[in-house]
């Protein structure tokens, strides 16, 4: 497909849905999916039918608007109405007012801070386009980018510009995409590979989900960018299997892309090729390290392997190999399109643009956010977030899934970028961020957190291996009442052992949400052990013994 | 020919080659450095973590095993920070499984027991976990002792690399990995092993031994499989 | 004045004790430094208020070795654990995988019995788990081995009643 054919398309498209009057889009989102918005859909175009607005009002699936904690979530276009807390039986109160004013009573505020402290760049679709036709994302705007990219930069020029735009890996490490491009580009290889990492497996997190479920073409786009970028013509989408909305849609979303000459042979009339497969991960946590993601798509047992060499060296099958995290290669089409200038205007000095979060927890406004990179944690939690529900105080954050630290309410201030994080004891991590109240018990916490890693490691290094085994027994012969005071002496053996000697990321983060918490909720640990108590109520031996006395 | 490098390690200059691992080159000028996972004549799979040696500028501790020797390089193979990490390390692998050294074939012949000496362990001061592991006696000539097992992979990399059976593998994860036959099969009844007890000579404690073998009696000898190896690459060439 | 020095016998096969005996002729040496003051090897049934050093051999298997040694770790200066019993639980340890239970139904209910029953009266009943002494009382010297060579008692004992507390280690876990 060339440009003056996919705006041929892209015109026809809009033409298409210029007919319609009004547009209601419901999202399909996991969560408002959850919350029954399938039903919504069908009353929807039962109501639509009844009243003959079936003409006049498109009724379509869209992506997530955010704030799931209030789904499912209806939007009205172009009024730009969004109703939220929707169920089957308002459809007729919607249509009804299409021409007139909003329904009131469902109606979502988007003045509020939830909305206006957020900036979209990954997420800048706002959930509007169906994530299941690919004419509506070339309506859009999609692919225009891609386009403009093969027929009139070179791979360095892309490269260049992504570089000077300073992005950053956005599953956790915050590596330098252009100088991870760059390095995979020179290398001179017979083949070489582009991986989207969608192995998203942090307890709390569905940042990367909720892009592949409601952008697919997006992160094809991107990878198509990023492959022609490195000189890779052959590419893999890893999704785990326990995404199996984003694996549809990214299957079909591949397919559509095939038929419309935008995946395969001589793209764009350029000589440039690429091939696009999904390959499913079995469920291992594990297999979002890269070099076990590798292994997985290899068809190996999902196991780490020390580096150097790095995959963009030697990886997939040997051959140079790019991989990038979901989020990261989202981030890639508004960069090429708005240039890296305007990128690094967003976020801070040492990390620019913005990051997505999944806000989840002892919050308000459960869901997904997007914010400049340097917005503080406190902004975030009690501005976006809403605060702490059911008037109860703020305890911790813990940011970047099961192996992030625990943030106190002392530190809130700090800007949310990768070095600040990482001097509070915690990680950016994929972007999860899980809030607690005063009713969570840290210890407990951090037993959870430790028995997600012991279950995790895959066994291959002792430090990870052993070292999240002994942890985790000892956090629980602390949380039944059973600790001594010199348990804690040796969980902090055992962090420092496993943290600097583990074989990969997951080893080497496991022991945070332990660290974290001894430091700085060190008297909850106390009281466990001296006086037998759980200040929070938490732990049932402990409850027990107090409520006996 | 390769290059010629030169680097320090412990403060003393010496030379390596490009391509040459730190451990080579440590081993080359008689400089110890503990590890349990690498064998001569295998791949290196960097897992044991014990031979982490410091190198300047290097914001992590590096596998000295898997990583390349570079022009100037200055390592340090035994400070005080890696002596506690590898004693450690050793520790977590005693309370890991049950190693009873005083009824085992391997007494006085263990690598895990040697490098304990060897690191000045008198007691594990880690809790010990006293899995509940098993003993495979099904095969006629050796067997599997899980309880002695500190999952080094060795045998499955000596049954797949040399012997070219793959009949040893890894089942289970994190601290439920076990190693297995086949497809988890007792050993007696995997069809793929060949019985050419390589797997039992590469073992470095008494979790893979000869039947019949009592207490210290099961000596290992390991040192063809680095000839084997040398040949085959020879003939490669 | 000479040294006090004990020793006791916990969950152990006494082959360390046979090992202390080993010493042989030095014993005497020994004897001039310090008095062996309570001791399977001596008459007396009481643990004395105060010792200077106790030797432990056997691993914490039972109520009774509990309440010993938390009774002998209060009135011992330097409590020794000594060979594999009690520094790593070793072949009494051999249970905990499978549990105390199991253990005695194997030995008092499943074998072909006249009067199968399990232990009641007077016998201290088994802990769960079979410890090291070192998870239950503070242990100040580590004696490993199977038992630990009559040289390496010798010159352990002969180090700390000259008053020195570093000894080179001469011996490893089964020697």
């Amino acid at each position: 497909m060339n440009l003056d054919e996919l705006h041929a398309l892209a015109a026809r498209e809009r033409e298409r849905q210029a007919a319609f009057k009004h547009r209601v889009i419901v999202c399909s989102g996991t969560a408002c999916h959850a919350a029954g918005s399938d039903q919504i859909v069908e009353q929807l175009e039962t109501a639509a039918k009844a009243r003959g607005l079936d003409s006049r009002c498109e009724i379509k699936r869209g992506g997530c608007r955010g704030l799931c904690a209030a789904g499912p979530m209806v939007t009205v276009d172009p009024a730009n109405v969004l109703y939220q807390g929707v169920t089957p039986d308002d459809a007729d109160a919607i249509l009804s007012h299409l021409d007139t004013a909003p329904v009131e009573r469902l109606r979502c505020d988007t003045t509020q801070a939830f909305f206006t402290r957020q900036k979209h760049v990954v997420l800048e679709l706002e959930g509007r386009t169906d994530p299941e036709r690919i004419e509506d994302y070339i309506a859009a705007g999609g692919f225009e980018t891609f386009i403009h990219t093969v027929t009139e930069r070179t791979p360095a020029e892309v490269i260049e510009i992504i570089r000077q735009s300073g992005l950053a890996g956005r599953g956790g490490a915050g590596y330098s995409t252009g100088l991870k491009w760059s390095t995979v580009a020179k290398a001179v290889a017979p083949r070489k590979f582009v991986i989207c990492n969608g192995d998203e497996g942090d307890p709390g997190a569905f940042m990367d989900r909720s892009v592949m479920e409601d952008y697919p073409y997006r992160v094809i786009e991107g990878m198509l960018i990023a492959a022609y970028a490195v000189g890779a013509n052959e590419g893999f989408l890893y999704v785990r299997a326990e995404y199996p909305l984003a694996v549809k849609r990214l299957k079909h979303a591949i397919r559509q892309a095939e038929k419309h000459g935008l995946l395969g042979m001589s793209l764009c009339g350029t000589p440039f090729s690429f091939k696009l497969d999904v390959r499913l991960g079995a469920g291992a946590f594990v297999c979002g390290e890269e070099t076990a993601l590798i292994a997985s798509i290899e068809g190996k047992r999902g196991t780490p392997r020390p580096r150097p060499p790095y995959p963009a060296e030697s990886g997939l099958w040997g051959f140079p190999t790019l991989i990038n995290n979901v989020e990261t290669i989202a981030n890639v089409v508004p960069i090429l399109r708005e240039g890296s200038e305007w990128f690094t205007r967003i976020g801070t000095e040492r990390s620019k643009g913005t990051k997505v979060f999944a806000l989840s927890g002892r919050i308000k406004n459960t869901g997904l956010i997007e914010v400049p990179m340097g917005i503080t944690l406190r902004e975030i939690i009690f501005d976006i977030g809403g605060g702490i529900p059911d008037g109860k105080r703020f305890k911790a954050v813990q940011t970047g899934g099961p192996s992030g630290g625990c943030i106190p309410e002392a530190s809130l201030d700090i800007p949310v970028d990768y070095v600040s994080l990482a001097q509070v004891g915690s990680i950016m991590g994929s972007g999860g961020m899980i809030v607690m109240d005063e009713t969570s018990c840290m210890v407990d916490v951090a037993k959870y957190f430790m028995e997600f890693c012991m279950a995790e490691s895959c066994g291959k290094c002792i430090p990870c291996r052993v070292g999240t085994a002994q942890m985790y027994r000892l956090l629980d012969k602390i949380t039944r009442g059973e600790g001594e005071l010199s348990d804690l002496d040796l969980l902090e053996e055992l962090c420092d052992t496993v943290k600097h000697t583990s074989l990969c990321g997951l080893g080497q983060a496991a022991p945070n949400p332990l660290s974290s918490t001894l430091k700085y909720f060190r008297d909850e640990y106390v009281a466990h052990i001296v006086d037998r108590v759980c200040p929070a109520g938490v732990c049932p031996a402990l409850t027990q013994k107090e409520a006996a006395r | 020919m390769s290059r010629v490098l030169t680097l320090k390690i412990n403060g003393e200059e010496m030379t390596g080659r490009e391509r040459e691992t730190i451990l080579e080159v440590a081993q080359e000028h008689n400089i110890p450095i503990p590890r349990l996972c690498q064998l001569d004549g295998l791949s290196t799979v960097g897992a044991c973590r014990l031979c982490l040696v410091e190198v300047a500028g290097a914001p992590k501790l590096l596998p000295a095993c898997t990583t390349y020797v570079t022009e100037g390089m200055e390592i340090n193979t035994n400070s005080e920070r890696l002596q506690n990490y590898r004693r450690m390390i050793i520790e977590m692998l005693f309370t890991e499984g049950n190693h009873i050294c005083s009824v085992c074939v391997s007494n006085g012949h263990c690598e895990l027991q040697s490098l304990a000496m060897k690191i000045g362990i008198d007691h594990i001061h880690l809790p010990y976990l006293y899995p509940k592991r098993g003993v495979d006696a099904s095969h006629e000539r050796f067997a599997f002792d899980a309880n002695r097992c500190v999952l080094c992979t060795r045998c499955v990399r000596v049954c797949d690399e040399i012997e070219g059976a793959h009949t040893w593998d890894v089942s289970g994860r994190g601290i439920e990995s076990r190693v297995i036959t086949d497809l988890n099969q007792p050993w007696g009844e995997a069809e793929s092993c060949t019985s050419c007890g390589k797997c039992v000579q590469a073992c470095p404690t008494g979790a893979l031994f000869i039947k019949g073998s009592a207490v210290g009696e099961m000596t290992k000898r390991s040192e063809f499989l680095s000839l084997i190896a040398q040949r085959r690459e020879d003939n490669r060439r | 004045m000479k040294k006090t020095l004990a020793t006791i016998w916990l969950d152990g096969c006494s082959g360390c004790h046979m090992s202390f005996l080993d010493i042989d002729e030095r014993l005497l040496a020994l004897a001039e430094k310090a008095a062996l003051v309570y001791s399977p090897l001596v008459d007396l049934k009481d643990f004395p208020d105060h010792v200077d050093i106790t030797l432990v051999e056997g691993a914490v298997s039972s109520e009774d070795d509990l309440k010993k040694i938390r009774h002998i770790r209060q009135h011992t200066g330097t409590l020794i654990s000594l060979g594999d019993c009690a520094v790593t639980g070793n072949v009494p340890s051999l249970r905990n995988a499978v549990g105390a239970e199991s253990v005695l139904r194997r030995a008092y209910l499943e074998p072909d019995l006249i009067h199968p029953q399990l232990p009641s009266d007077g016998v201290p009943g088994l802990l769960p788990v079979v410890r090291p002494v070192h998870s239950v009382v503070k242990v100040d010297v580590y004696l490993p081995g199977c038992p630990p060579s009559a040289d390496t008692i010798f010159n352990a004992l002969t180090a700390l009643l000259d008053g020195e507390s570093a000894h080179e280690l001469r011996t490893r876990f089964g020697a």
